[in-house]
């Protein structure tokens, strides 16, 4: 579904973020993407969305990248933008930036509705997921008046709202309490689709994926199950990480 | 300083809440609201810079509005506190340029230029009355929606509509940016002169982020300059009434002086 390809990657030249990066992501897989801050794991997802590198142009903010970066058989070019965009759903990770309309519920329908959904359909849609989530008050609420987290889990609900084939999670968990860490957690493994997951979270990536990918200043030092990699302590300490609490 | 940029976050936001309201005034279609207002203003302004009184009726239109729609009248007094001013500062000259004596109330002389600032100075008031509620009771979206169907190029639709967001996100910023700033430096009131250039730059290339990735997600999500998200509506029957009451009336009160109709008749 997902393929790197021998992947560089620079935002300002001369200082690579990504060398020589390549994975591949089955159909139905849910991955990890796990590393400290800066390896480069937002920068592997924006480079999946076109937001930066050659989906965006390969220039200027861009970046320029070498390799190839592959969604569903297809290279990511600005040509074929639009579909690719179709098929993935992308949780940012700054919620803040993620809901730009006034209330929570018109942000969900706004996707639904440019992509050619009736109204009414789109409403049902969307309030379902609001339902599956445990959000229903966030329905009539104003985006600049929610707290920290239930902006996140807002954006988490305009996203699966889409029903994305592809899920890309920044940091779904950071700000959440936990009992609504958990619905993601629970959501997350309800979800068949395609899931890559970034998180500083180890537990919840251990209670999500079955694989990890880690980053290491914009290298990949392992690529594993995540029960051999997030159980190895000196890989882990290795890379700036400790183990997940629950093996401590 | 950051109370007052906590408050045109208010203002702006304020826009956004008024404007989801759900009186009748905000069910009338956004293209009928558009074109009634631009009637409106079109016929207000054509009225004769001596015809205070026939003038004096086109007030019942944004009256009406205001009790229909429950917009506050001071709100709209409020937000428009900077540019009324400007309206009032137009025809003050006229009653120094103009000495020509209209009649006398008692023993004083009301002229002809008195009369012709008045005028100017009502027209530019209910303009700017009948703006506001068209903002106040339309959605942005749906504003530009309208827009988009009566084929201004999407170039210029997505500007008004991110320039709309982009206010709200660089007044955040800025507001993010103070409290920050004045909790690492107690007692200051302001900002350091010294730290005006990084901050103003910093709060730039911020606002400028958080704009592009907010226009990124709406990208991500199926966004490319059209609005089917928002109903440009139009075509109920009861939008279509509106917009012949209104415009009908208008053009009516521009032929026929209804103030003064009304005054005979009652004198009688
Ligand atoms: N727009 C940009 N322009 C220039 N450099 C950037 C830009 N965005 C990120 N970088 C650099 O790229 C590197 C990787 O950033 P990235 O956001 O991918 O890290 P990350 O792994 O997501 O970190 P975190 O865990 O903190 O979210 C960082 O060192 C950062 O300095
Ligand atoms: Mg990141």
């Amino acid at each position: 579904m997902i393929r790197f390809e021998n992947v560089t990657f620079a935002y300002e030249k001369g200082k690579p973020v990504l060398s020589g990066v390549s994975f591949a992501i089955g159909e139905g897989e849910t991955v990890g993407l796990i590393g400290a801050n800066g390896a480069g794991k937002s920068t592997v997802m924006k480079l999946l969305l076109g937001l930066a590198g050659p989906g965006a142009g390969n220039k200027g903010v861009s970046g320029t990248a070498e390799g190839k970066i592959l969604v569903d058989g297809e290279e990511v070019s600005p040509r074929n933008l639009t579909q690719i965009r179709r098929k993935l759903g992308f949780v940012l990770q700054n919620s803040d930036n993620q809901m730009f309309m006034p209330t929570v519920w018109e942000d969900m329908l706004f996707g639904l509705l440019n992509y050619g959904m009736p109204q009414q359909e789109a409403e049902q849609r969307a309030g379902q997921v609001l339902k599956e989530l445990g959000q229903e008050k966030l329905k009539g609420l104003y985006n600049h008046k929610i707290s920290g987290g239930e902006k996140r889990m807002a954006a988490v609900a305009t996203v699966l709202a889409m029903d994305p084939e592809v899920l890309l999670m920044d940091e779904p968990t950071s700000a959440l309490d936990p009992y609504n860490r958990r619905i993601i957690i629970n959501t997350i493994r309800k979800l068949p689709c395609t899931k890559v997951i970034t998180s500083h979270d180890l537990d919840m990536i251990y209670d999500t994926c079955g694989r990890v990918i880690l980053l290491s200043e914009g290298r990949i030092a392992a690529d594993g199950p995540a029960e051999t990699i997030l159980r190895d302590r000196d890989l882990l300490e290795a890379n700036r990480m400790e183990l997940p609490l629950r093996f401590q | 300083m950051s109370q007052n940029i906590e408050r045109s976050i208010r203002d702006l936001r304020e826009m956004d809440t008024l404007a989801s309201g759900d009186s009748p005034l905000h069910k009338v279609s956004a293209g009928v609201k558009l074109l009634v207002t631009v009637v409106y203003i079109l016929v207000v302004v054509s009225f004769d810079k001596f015809n205070m009184s026939g003038l004096m009726f086109m007030l019942l239109y944004p009256a009406l509005l205001f009790a229909v729609s429950g917009i506050p009248v001071s709100t709209c007094f409020y937000k428009l506190r900077f540019v009324l001013p400007l309206v009032c500062a137009v025809g003050i000259f006229n009653p120094i340029l103009d000495r020509t004596p209209a009649f006398e109330i008692g023993s004083f002389v009301v002229t002809t230029g008195m009369i012709s600032m008045i005028t100017l100075l009502m027209k530019g008031v209910f303009c700017l009355m009948a703006s506001f509620l068209l903002v106040a009771s339309t959605r942005i979206e749906a504003l530009c929606a309208v827009l988009r169907k009566i084929h201004v190029p999407s170039m210029l639709v997505t500007l008004l509509l991110l320039t709309f967001r982009y206010a709200a996100v660089l007044a955040e910023e800025a507001n993010v940016m103070t409290q920050a700033y004045s909790l690492r430096a107690p007692g200051q009131k302001g900002i350091h002169y010294k730290a005006w250039g990084s901050f103003l730059g910093q709060l730039l290339l911020r606002s400028i982020d958080r704009a592009d990735e907010l226009y990124s997600s709406m990208l991500l999500r199926g966004y490319h300059g059209e609005f089917y998200y928002a109903q440009a509506g139009g075509g109920s029957i009861r939008d279509v009434l509106y917009a012949v009451f209104w415009c009908a009336l208008f053009i009516a009160a521009r032929c026929v002086n209804f103030t003064q109709l009304l005054g005979t008749s009652v004198m009688r």
